[in-house]
């Protein structure tokens, strides 16, 4: 056996919110350790497809104690780019990752947790696990039912369209990954049609700044966990169709479909080499258009009531959705590959079960578990809007570490 | 009735919100009482004409009952050479689809403050017989579409209107009974 290893704090995930958290814990002088069981940003570099780039602009990246200082702010990193960005913060206060290290298994004695490893056990007080949203494409169950010649990916499986099989794609989901998967596959010559769901749709740009502008100045980023009125509802939101490209173009249905992609109703099921859609497409469309223009109006008045009338571009609105006769059945025989871009979960598999409920899902209380001593980070809408961009796990990092603290320093308290 | 006789009293669409939020809440603590079972018994009478009674139904974990029994009749119209002893199973179909949005309308509204004065649906399903007679394999059998038109005289803009519309859909039982496909058992026991 391993000698035993000992520290104050065990974060589990070198992406940025492993990395935020260090930082936060260095700040306060507090012993831990990064595990990473690959390289820092190892997600980035591995479960990205090629074109990706960063939903938000390359000045919405701060980190604690870190931001971006290229010369193109209003930019969107490449993967490549956002791993090489996490890679320089490791650098810029040399937190402690240990890289290749997979965590197995955490167990919590009376007042410390051991995390076993694949280089042996740690011995901590503490534990916070930052290994993302995103650890496992969610899949629906009627996968299953698909014919078995017929490909499957998922957006962390899928690189470009050469690597997709010969025929028609269906893409499955019409966020910001099926969309902008979709458009990509349709733009190389692919006849795609795409089944949509629930999904939020926003311009690029409002009256010349980026949208994530508007969203961070209005307060709508910053809006809290324990404010918001439905939590489960909020931290369920789809990501927002968006695509962040050079020349900052818009993604919705209506450009898709301008590229050639079909959009259809949600997969409700697979029947006799059939998909069938749902007949609710119209309604989706209706939906996410309403919502958009009602953040569009909130927008208005923000300028309106703080005097950037006259700063800034007049108000506008994008083109309706254009529903058309959405196909609702999609004969099966035509197509060579189905890709889930159905959402994503994070996964636990080293915790003990009792501390996920029926459906999975963690159960926090704005990153703290109930166990003494146990954080979460980087979830969705974990305690504010933001949690989940690069540029808003720091505040979340900076509020558990302050828990964190006091967690330590009552467990001494308790020993002495 | 108009927006500008402003009235203090508060919204009341007749639905007790509360107890539906209530039931929310409840039946998220308890999911096992979220399942119901509802059913319906079909008695032939003569030629396409049948009576359907509906009285119990299971839920919150127990056996419950209407106030009492309800019968519908359904038959097929003169032009069909039946007797037209009541709607046609179909148009049973867009009645469950209206009432159950109309439903949503009215408890969309009360929860987000807006009190109706008056709320007409029109339904029109379009089909082509050519399918259940046989006569193309290519037409199906049901609608080959449904549009719902709401006329709704409310103290609110026609955007929160549409908002209330759209949410309705979202959580109907029937809209999405009639948009996605169920398993359905038929069998002779």
């Amino acid at each position: 056996m391993d000698a035993a290893r000992t520290t104050d704090v065990v974060v589990i995930g070198g992406g940025q919110a492993g990395l935020a958290m260090s930082h936060s814990l260095t700040d306060r002088s507090i012993d831990h350790v990064v595990l990473e069981r690959a390289e820092v940003a190892n997600s980035w570099t591995t479960e990205r497809w090629d074109s990706l780039r960063t939903l938000t602009p390359n000045w919405m990246s701060r980190l604690p104690g870190f931001s971006y200082d290229g010369d193109d702010p209003n930019g969107y990193m490449t993967a490549g780019e956002v791993a090489a960005y996490l890679e320089s913060y490791r650098r810029s206060f040399g937190a402690p990752v240990r890289t290749g290290v997979e965590v197995q298994r955490i167990r919590t004695l009376d007042r410390s947790h051991v995390v076993e490893t694949s280089e042996g056990p740690w011995f901590a007080r503490s534990v916070v696990m930052a290994t993302g949203a995103c650890s496992q494409p969610r899949v629906p169950a009627i996968a299953a039912d698909l014919p078995g010649n017929i490909q499957q990916l998922t957006p962390t499986a899928y690189r470009n369209p050469a690597q997709v099989a010969p025929g028609a794609v269906l893409v499955v989901g019409a966020s910001a990954s099926g969309l902008q998967i979709a458009d990509e596959l349709s733009r190389s010559g692919r006849e795609v049609t795409l089944a949509v769901g629930d999904h939020v749709r926003l311009p690029r740009t409002y009256r010349g700044m980026d949208i994530h502008w508007w969203m961070q100045t209005t307060g709508l980023l910053d809006e809290r966990f324990d404010e918001v009125e439905d939590l489960a509802r909020a931290r369920r939101l789809p990501s927002l169709q968006l695509v962040g490209s050079p020349e900052q173009r818009d993604l919705d249905l209506n450009t898709a479909a301008a590229n050639g992609v079909n959009p259809v109703g949600r997969l409700a099921g697979i029947r006799a080499g059939r998909a069938q859609f749902s007949g609710s497409f119209a309604n989706m469309c209706t939906s996410a258009d309403l919502k958009q223009n009602r953040l569009l109006d909130e927008i208005d008045e923000y300028a309106a009531s703080h005097g950037l009338d006259a700063e800034i571009g007049p108000t506008w609105r994008p083109a309706p959705t254009s529903v058309g006769r959405p196909a609702l059945e999609l004969d099966l025989r035509s197509v060579g590959s189905v890709v889930w871009a159905t959402g994503f979960r994070p996964t636990y598999p080293w915790l003990d079960e009792s501390l996920v409920d029926g459906r999975g899902q963690l159960v926090h209380d704005g990153g703290v578990l109930a166990v003494p001593g146990l954080y979460v980070l980087g979830l969705p809408f974990m305690r504010r809007r933001k949690s989940s961009f690069i540029d808003g796990v720091g505040p979340d990092a900076e509020e558990l570490a302050a828990h964190l603290v006091g967690h330590l320093e009552r467990s001494v308290a308790g020993a002495a | 009735m108009s927006i500008t006789e402003a009235t203090t009293t508060s919204v009341d669409n007749g639905v007790n919100v509360e107890a539906l939020l209530g039931a929310r809440e409840a039946l998220t603590a308890a999911p096992p009482a979220a399942r119901f079972t509802f059913s319906a018994t079909n008695e032939w009478v003569n030629g396409t004409h049948s009576r359907t009674t509906v009285e119990k139904f299971f839920g919150l974990g127990e056996e419950q009952s209407h106030r009492r029994p309800y019968t519908v009749d359904t038959d097929h119209p003169e032009i069909f050479a039946a007797e037209d002893n009541g709607p046609t199973p179909p148009e049973i179909v867009l009645i469950g689809l209206a009432g159950c949005l109309t439903a949503g309308v009215a408890s969309v509204a009360q929860n987000r403050g807006i009190q109706l004065h008056s709320v007409r649906a029109t339904v029109v399903g379009s089909t082509d017989l050519a399918g259940i007679l046989g006569i193309d394999p290519d037409v199906r059998n049901g609608y080959s579409s449904i549009r719902v038109s709401y006329q709704i005289d409310a103290d609110a803009s026609r955007e929160e209107l549409q908002a209330v519309v759209a949410q309705s859909q979202k959580r109907s039982a029937v809209f999405d009974i009639v948009t996605n496909p169920t398993t359905v058992v038929v069998e002779v026991v």
